[in-house]
């Protein structure tokens, strides 16, 4: 168990962040996950993000469906509270417990089998309600812990280590989002930690469902060389869309954004998110051409990384229900339960 | 139209059934013929007569053959009786069949130009010119359809001799504002009433008198009380997905939150209702909101707890609580959806793989649907851990009268939740740490501030730290932990009730069997067959089922299956006993009766 008492200060003194954690602070237990594998270094980004972001570790809630990328959240913020549930259904978890405490910032972690097979459907429908919360995909085109199937995100035409094709097409999670009217979608590469550690600060402030789609090796089965899942593969065809900066809202008014070619998206809570285009024509704000820009990379074999897709004015569901401010969780009996007048005037209608 | 004035013979010498007899209305699926007959139930119930509703309908939206039977009993036996005296044919295609399943001297009221009455010499017929009254009583032909509906409960009303008076006040309620609906409605039920008084001989079959039963009654079903156990409860996230016939306990409970549930300063909402994508995920939302410290529900049937049970076995690994409604309905797959059936119990009481023990409630009347309903939310959050809250179409979907439900004024039990000071207080905090010896451990809230009490919750294999764990000690010890947890329930959930004539004869039913049980025990003792009736009320069974169990000779189980799932669990829960258990069943669709009990145990006794 972890206490979230600012540590001690070490010999030489660990840096703390605004609430006088350290790094350590943010980690969790220690990784059983195969040596190399993808999952850990966005485990270790995550780490340094709520570093970074001066995360309250006590108000997040991590969930996971099942897999290896789904036992990873035990791996990090050990401040926080963890839900494993079963396979495919992580996003209903989710649900319930962000209906429930709306001050919690939750976090979802999830592979390309859990979310884009078994849990295509509870995917869909939590985008399309707008839960509060980071979904992430840990994405390696393998169902890795039942030992390397394929998923429904391998290419068509990518081989298994024992040399079975994939005759199928891949199904992306990215663009599906965007098509269900998510507001935040990104796609970033385990062996790219600036990129992805600048998305998930932005994620942190973000306040409806975030979707990255984190394409990350299976080194023990899918990283061979007929693998389009494999590190060397994805370095070679990784084309990031732009360079980004990341301004939490305490930051913003000391930071100066470079004018010219940068665009700035600002969100509801003042953070803003600096994005400057290295890709020719591609504008995150316009869905429709970030479809289309999506799609013609796919074609050539590339994978797109970066910001996809960002609308941050969309209501994120416990204000679409339009909940009571304080947690559902901690209302009592003097504000649930109605009076013996109120018993009584039903009970008088049903005479 | 002289029928029954060709037929005196067949009244001749039999006594006048006074506030004792059903009615089966049969109608077309979707003509509107709901509202009229339960005018008619009300009407006599306002009469002071206890009475009982059964709506037989199909699976359909509008066009298949629906049946409603009424049943009034002066003595207040509310189950279905299979036998009907009074008959109201108003579908042609079912007319023949109706008129063949008839009970010898049934008073029939039909459809004129149906001509039934040439189908048979022992039945007393009343023909209606139902067009001609419709056209007269309503100038706009689209309304003819609903129209027709309330003449025949005029003309039943004459015939039964019940209140014109009370006749206008139920409609008054049922549509309950619509001041023209109101009116057009009453002016029909009128002429129907009018005409039977100029054209139709009085009737000495079946009468209603007035009597002073049901003064201060309630007539409700089952769902809205269960809505309204979780409205007192405190319920605050709902996930669910429509079903029949489940799906009205929710939206009622939607009706009352949009009243008494929004904050009055701000008009927000203090309960998260979301219709889910599926069942799965609705039995997600219930666990996931239960461990952050909500009071979840979810309503379904039977096909929505398969889907859920890989979820309920994680709840109840995890200890997670929620609140779980089935309202059953008859069969393995679709089967018959808008029919009875207890054929759920065996689902319910072990959900999920592995090995699962559920605690279960078995409401039995309306003032049980709803103090359950209440009491369940307690019982999930002292326990940690699914409850089922197990009903059927027939105490959830017909009309029950009942007495006006009591203020549940024991206070809500959260359960053993540990806040911010009591962590930190706390040394050596351990999520599964059995400290009191109850099999019930300490937990604590996501969001809880203060740096202690955090802990990951997961369905593999953990020790009493929560920490993964595939040692066989720890998995052991985490199992046996939630069997004891599940005795320490057996002291905390409804024990049974009982009706005891003085006999080592044991006659057992529970949930909707509850009415024909209890008739058919008198039926029986009056033939010489004395019996002490247990009506059981949860699982786990509590120490005075024990004690039953082993005092009996016999102990006939009354149920509503094809393959006594109730008698099962008895037999595995009391092996010793094994050959007590004989079972009474009834699995047709149709809620169960007091005959068939009588005829089963009736053939055991003469073995
Ligand atoms: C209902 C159910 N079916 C099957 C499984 C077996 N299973 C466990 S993990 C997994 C696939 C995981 O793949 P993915 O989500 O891509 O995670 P990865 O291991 O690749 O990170 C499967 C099929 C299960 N746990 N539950
Ligand atoms: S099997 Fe693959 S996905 Fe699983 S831990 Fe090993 S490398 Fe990672
Ligand atoms: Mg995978």
């Amino acid at each position: 168990m972890s206490t979230a008492t600012p540590s001690a200060p070490n010999t030489p003194a660990a840096p703390t962040n605004k609430l006088g954690f350290t790094k350590q602070d943010y980690v969790g237990s220690k990784s059983t996950l195969c040596a190399g594998c993808g999952h850990d270094a966005i485990t270790a980004q995550i780490i340094n993000a709520a570093f970074e972001s001066n995360l309250e570790g006590y108000r997040v809630t991590k969930y996971s469906g099942i897999g290896c990328s789904s036992k990873t959240p035990a791996y990090f913020l050990n401040q926080g509270w963890g839900f494993n549930s079963v396979h495919g259904r992580m996003p209903s978890i989710a649900t319930g417990a962000s209906l429930a405490n709306r001050n919690l910032i939750n976090i979802g972690v999830s592979g390309d089998g859990d979310s884009m097979s078994i849990g295509m459907g509870q995917f869909v429908h939590a985008v399309r309600r707008n839960i509060p919360m980071i979904y992430i995909i840990e994405d390696n085109g393998v169902y890795g812990l039942t030992k390397g199937q394929f998923s429904a995100t391998a290419d068509k035409g990518s081989h298994l280590k024992s040399g079975a094709v994939n005759d199928l097409p891949p199904i992306d999670p990215c663009t599906l989002a965007i098509e269900l009217g998510c507001g935040f979608v990104a796609r970033c590469f385990s062996g790219n930690p600036k990129q992805l550690n600048t998305i998930l600060k932005a994620a942190f402030a973000y306040e409806g469902t975030v979707v990255l789609d984190i394409i990350s090796p299976c080194v023990t089965f899918n990283n061979h060389d007929a693998s389009t899942r494999s590190y060397k593969h994805v370095k070679d065809h990784d084309f990031p869309l732009h360079d980004l900066g990341f301004i939490q809202y305490s930051e913003v008014e000391d930071v100066d954004i470079a004018a010219g070619q940068t665009e700035v998206v600002t969100f509801p809570d003042g953070s803003k998110v600096a994005i400057k285009a290295i890709h020719e024509g591609y504008d995150p704000t316009d869905r429709f051409g970030a479809m289309k820009a999506i799609h013609e990379s796919m074609a050539k074999g590339e994978f797109l990384t970066g910001l996809l897709y960002i609308n941050p004015t969309q209501a994120p569901l416990p204000q679409t229900l339009n909940l009571v401010d304080e947690p559902l969780a901690s209302l009592d009996e003097t504000v649930l339960k109605p009076s013996p007048a109120v018993l009584d005037d039903i009970m008088q209608a049903l005479m | 139209m002289t029928a029954s004035l060709a037929a005196p013979a067949l009244t001749k010498g039999a006594k006048t059934r006074i506030n004792d007899f059903s009615i089966q209305v049969a109608t077309v699926n979707g003509s509107g013929s709901q509202t009229a007959n339960t005018v008619l139930l009300r009407a006599i119930f306002q009469m002071g007569v206890f009475v009982s509703g059964k709506n037989l309908f199909p699976s359909n939206i509008a066009g298949l053959p629906t049946w409603f039977t009424i049943r009034a009993s002066a003595k207040g036996y509310v189950a279905r009786k299979a036998s009907n005296e009074m008959l109201i044919l108003m579908n042609p295609e079912t007319a023949k069949e109706d008129i063949a399943k008839a009970d010898p001297g049934a008073l029939v009221i039909y459809d004129e130009p149906l001509q039934l009455d040439k189908l048979r010499d022992d039945l007393d017929f009343t023909p209606v010119p139902f067009q001609k009254l419709v056209t007269a009583s309503c100038p706009e032909p689209k309304l003819h359809k609903l129209v027709k509906n309330m003449i025949y409960v005029g003309v039943a009303s004459r015939l039964l001799g019940i209140d014109m008076e009370e006749v206008k006040k139920a409609i008054a309620k049922q549509l309950k504002g619509k001041a023209k609906a109101i009116e057009l409605n009453q002016t029909a039920c009128m002429a129907g009433y009018d005409w039977a008084m100029e054209n139709l001989p009085d009737q000495d079959h079946v009468k209603v008198v007035r009597d002073n039963k049901t003064q201060g009654l309630i007539i409700v079903d089952g769902n809205e009380a269960c809505a309204l156990g979780a409205l007192f409860a405190g319920v605050t996230v709902v996930g669910w997905y429509p079903i029949t016939p489940a799906s009205s306990l929710v939206e009622t409970f939607i009706e009352y939150a949009e009243e008494y549930r929004k904050d009055p300063k701000t008009g927000k909402s203090t309960v998260a209702i979301v219709q889910m994508e599926d069942e799965l995920a609705s039995a997600g939302v219930v666990l996931s909101a239960g461990w952050a410290g909500a009071r979840s529900m979810t309503s379904t049937a039977g096909p929505g707890v398969s889907l859920m049970s890989e979820f309920i076995g994680l709840g109840y690994y995890v200890e997670a609580p929620g609140v779980f409604f089935n309202v059953a309905r008859t069969g393995p797959s679709t089967g018959l959806p808008t029919r009875t059936q207890q054929s759920d119990v065996e689902l319910c009481a072990k959900c999920s793989h592995g090995d699962t023990q559920h605690i279960n409630l078995y409401p039995g009347n309306m003032e049980e649907c709803f103090q359950f309903s209440y009491d369940a939310f307690d019982l999930a959050e002292r326990f940690q851990t699914p409850i089922f809250v197990v009903t059927d179409l027939d105490l959830g979907m017909q009309n029950w009268s009942s007495k006006p439900f009591a203020y549940p004024s024991k206070p809500y039990d959260r359960g053993k939740v540990l806040n911010q000071q009591q962590l930190a207080e706390i040394k050596d905090w351990g999520r599964y740490k059995d400290v009191d010896g109850d099999g019930i451990c300490y937990r604590s809230l996501p969001g809880t501030p203060g740096g202690k009490g955090s802990y990951f919750t997961r369905g593999s294999g953990h020790n009493a730290y929560a920490q993964y764990s595939e040692k066989p000690e720890d998995y052991v010890a985490v199992v046996d932990r939630l069997k004891r947890k599940y005795e320490t329930a057996k002291s905390h959930v409804p024990g049974p009730v009982f009706r005891n004539l003085g006999s080592d004869k044991g006659l057992l039913a529970f949930g909707s069997s509850d009415p024909a049980a209890i008739e058919a025990q008198d039926i029986l003792a009056e033939a010489g067959i004395k019996t002490d009736y247990l009506r059981l009320r949860a699982l786990p069974f509590t120490a005075e089922v024990d004690a039953y169990v082993k005092e009996k000779k016999v102990v006939y189980v009354v149920e509503q299956n094809r393959d006594g799932q109730m008698a099962n669990i008895f037999r595995e829960t009391y092996p010793e006993h094994a050959t007590k258990f004989k079972s009474v069943l009834h699995y047709d669709g149709y809620a169960i009766d007091a005959k068939c009990i009588v005829d089963q145990i009736t053939a055991f006794e003469q073995k």
